[in-house]
């Protein structure tokens, strides 16, 4: 029977199984950025930087580049750990922006919208709701992080020939380490700050506001009681310290890595709270 | 019949305030109307019920699945209706449907085909590809309606669904719930503070005041008890007529134009008509009078229940 001709019946069908369904809001959150040219615009400009690392990465290993310009492999490009945390920090900076840019757009609609009640009233958690946006913010931020840096990880490897994957294997693991750290905390960063600011743009701008005041914060801080404990209020630099930590390289930020992965973790509990007391079906008023 | 809804002294407070006081019944018609005025706890009950609060005391069950433990259970079995606005504006009607119905449970394409048939069915079929945040007041009623049947309940809340609706959308919403409680399997909670939607679609009444019940009517036995009540409008001799009712073994109330009377068991209306043609009593009118819904709601306002039955 046509579909405009059939009355209301039951549904006796098949179910999706219930632990995928925050996939579904994955989906559809992935589907609503890209109908920004903006955002289109900047996640483009984002892949120049990995093609032009792959070219230099295949340049340093082209005999006959190497010999026109009398220079060996290493001397026009190393790639090691200081490589990846540079590529990362670049890429890292354009994820910011990008966050700050789509992450209002998260949950702050359906909070402008009233729409919890109808997410709640379905056998769909709160939990789930969290990490179906989040994982909408995790695929974006990984296809200019971490993916690009380990597509860049195996070129290197192919062309360096056998053995050198695994002897730097580590590079590898403190690549995902370091960008699945970084993009959690942005994310949820901008995650409850979208929750909080229900207008789009204020909580866009709030989240470059939090992460810029945060920072300058934290240098004050240090400036004035001559110490290192500023940085413990800086995102920026407890990022910078941990990925430091993970590459095995030294960190301009001096404070111990315990101490800095302490404070990402509990400025991830903060966001979680905030998330927590803001997604609801409804608010209580007491 | 098995009960629908069972609250066992069910209580909600929000902060230092008792919202709901230990409600406790139970309910198994097809159509259960939830009456009270503005703060009653109407809509704190619904909320309740779908795990959206926590009850400070005792619990609640829908279809047997206790609201504290088995909330994924309840709400994969109810669709739910707000009150208020809570539609995704920049959607169109079919993808937010879709949507819904996929969180639901069902498979892409499953969701697709009923987002469609839903859309069609609330009357929205030629404006599905339309964008909600451009539709009206009554056309969001009708979508939200949309996404609490896509997947097809047992159960629907539906929470004021002809707020701010005009007459013709009123009716067209009070035919598809009538329509939809014929069908088998298929349960609907109203929740209303007007009384004429309550009455043309509930079986059951439950009537909250200051977060007790105060009042628990059944109107389709209440229907049928009635059918014993008569009232007429006798021209001639109405005291005669009135006294052989009374022998027939009738209860009658005769003034000067009205005669009103309980029917005794086996006494059938013909036979009034035949004990008024016998005594050449004209009978101007005949009708069943039973007390309306405003009439319990106005008694129930002046009672103060103690929140169960």
């Amino acid at each position: 029977m046509a579909v405009y001709k059939r009355s209301y019946r039951s549904y006796s069908g098949r179910l999706t199984p219930a632990w995928s369904r925050f996939f579904i809001l994955t989906r559809y959150a992935m589907r609503g950025m890209f109908h920004s040219k903006f955002l289109t615009a900047i996640f483009v400009l984002s892949f120049f930087s990995p093609v032009t690392c792959a070219v230099l990465i295949y340049l340093s290993h082209n005999a006959s580049i190497l010999s026109l310009l009398h220079a060996r492999s290493k001397e026009i490009l190393s790639v090691n750990g200081e490589f990846f945390l540079g590529f990362l920090g670049v890429q890292g900076g354009i994820a910011f922006f990008l966050t700050a840019f789509v992450g209002p757009s998260t949950i702050a609609p359906d909070l402008s919208n009233g729409a919890l009640p109808l997410y709640f009233c379905r056998p769909f958690s709160r939990a789930e709701y969290v990490l179906g946006k989040l994982c909408s913010l995790f695929y974006l931020l990984s296809l200019i992080t971490w993916i690009p840096a380990l597509a860049l990880f195996l070129i290197e490897a192919n062309l360096s020939g056998a053995g050198w994957a695994w002897e730097h294997r580590s590079l590898a693991f403190g690549i995902l380490l370091a960008s699945w750290i970084y993009i959690l905390m942005i994310s949820l960063i901008a995650m409850a700050l979208s929750a909080w600011v229900k207008w789009r743009i204020a909580a866009g701008a709030l989240i470059l506001g939090v992460m810029f005041f945060l920072s300058g914060f934290g240098a004050a801080i240090n400036a004035v009681l001559d110490s290192h404990v500023g940085y413990y209020i800086a995102p920026g630099a407890l990022i910078t310290r941990v990925c430091a930590q993970v590459f095995g390289l030294e960190s301009p930020v001096e404070i111990p890595a315990a101490g800095a992965w302490i404070a990402l973790v509990a400025m991830c509990g903060i966001c979680l709270l905030l998330l927590s007391k803001k997604i609801r079906a409804f608010e209580v008023v007491r | 019949m098995k009960p629908v809804i069972e609250l066992e002294g069910l209580g909600v407070r929000f902060g230092k305030r008792d919202i709901l006081k230990g409600l406790t019944c139970s309910l198994s018609g097809r159509t259960i109307g939830l009456l009270g005025p503005n703060g009653a706890g109407k809509s704190t009950l619904i909320n309740t019920l779908l795990g959206f609060y926590q009850p400070s005391g005792g619990t609640a069950r829908i279809f047997g699945h206790d609201i504290r433990t088995q909330i994924k259970q309840i709400r994969s079995v109810v669709g739910y209706m707000p009150e208020n606005d809570a539609l995704i504006a920049n959607m169109t009607a079919v993808s937010f449907i879709r949507f819904m119905a996929e969180l639901s449970g069902l498979p892409s394409e499953a969701a697709l085909e009923r987002a469609h048939e839903a859309l069609f069915y609330v009357g929205l079929g030629e404006s599905r590809y339309r964008k909600l945040g451009t539709y009206s007041l009554g056309m969001r009623q009708l979508a939200k309606l949309a996404q609490a049947i896509v997947h097809g309940p047992k159960l629907i809340i539906l929470d004021e669904p002809t707020n701010g609706l005009d007459p013709p959308a009123r009716q067209r919403m009070i035919r598809m719930i009538k329509e939809m409680r014929e069908v088998h399997d298929l349960h609907i909670v109203l929740c209303s503070h007007l009384l004429r939607d309550v009455e043309e679609i509930c079986e059951e009444v439950l009537i909250l005041k200051e977060g007790r019940i105060v009042h628990y009517s059944n109107l389709e036995e209440e229907r049928s008890a009635n059918r014993r009540f008569v009232e007429m409008e006798p021209i001639g001799d109405g005291a005669a007529l009135a006294k052989a009712l009374e022998e027939m073994g009738c209860e009658c109330a005769f003034s000067s134009e009205r005669l009103k009377a309980v029917l005794s068991d086996g006494l059938e209306i013909r036979d009034i008509y035949r004990l008024a043609a016998e005594r050449e009593v004209q009978l101007r009118r005949l009708n069943y009078r039973r007390d309306t819904l405003e009439d319990i709601f106005l008694k129930a306002m002046e009672t103060n229940g103690n929140g169960s039955l």
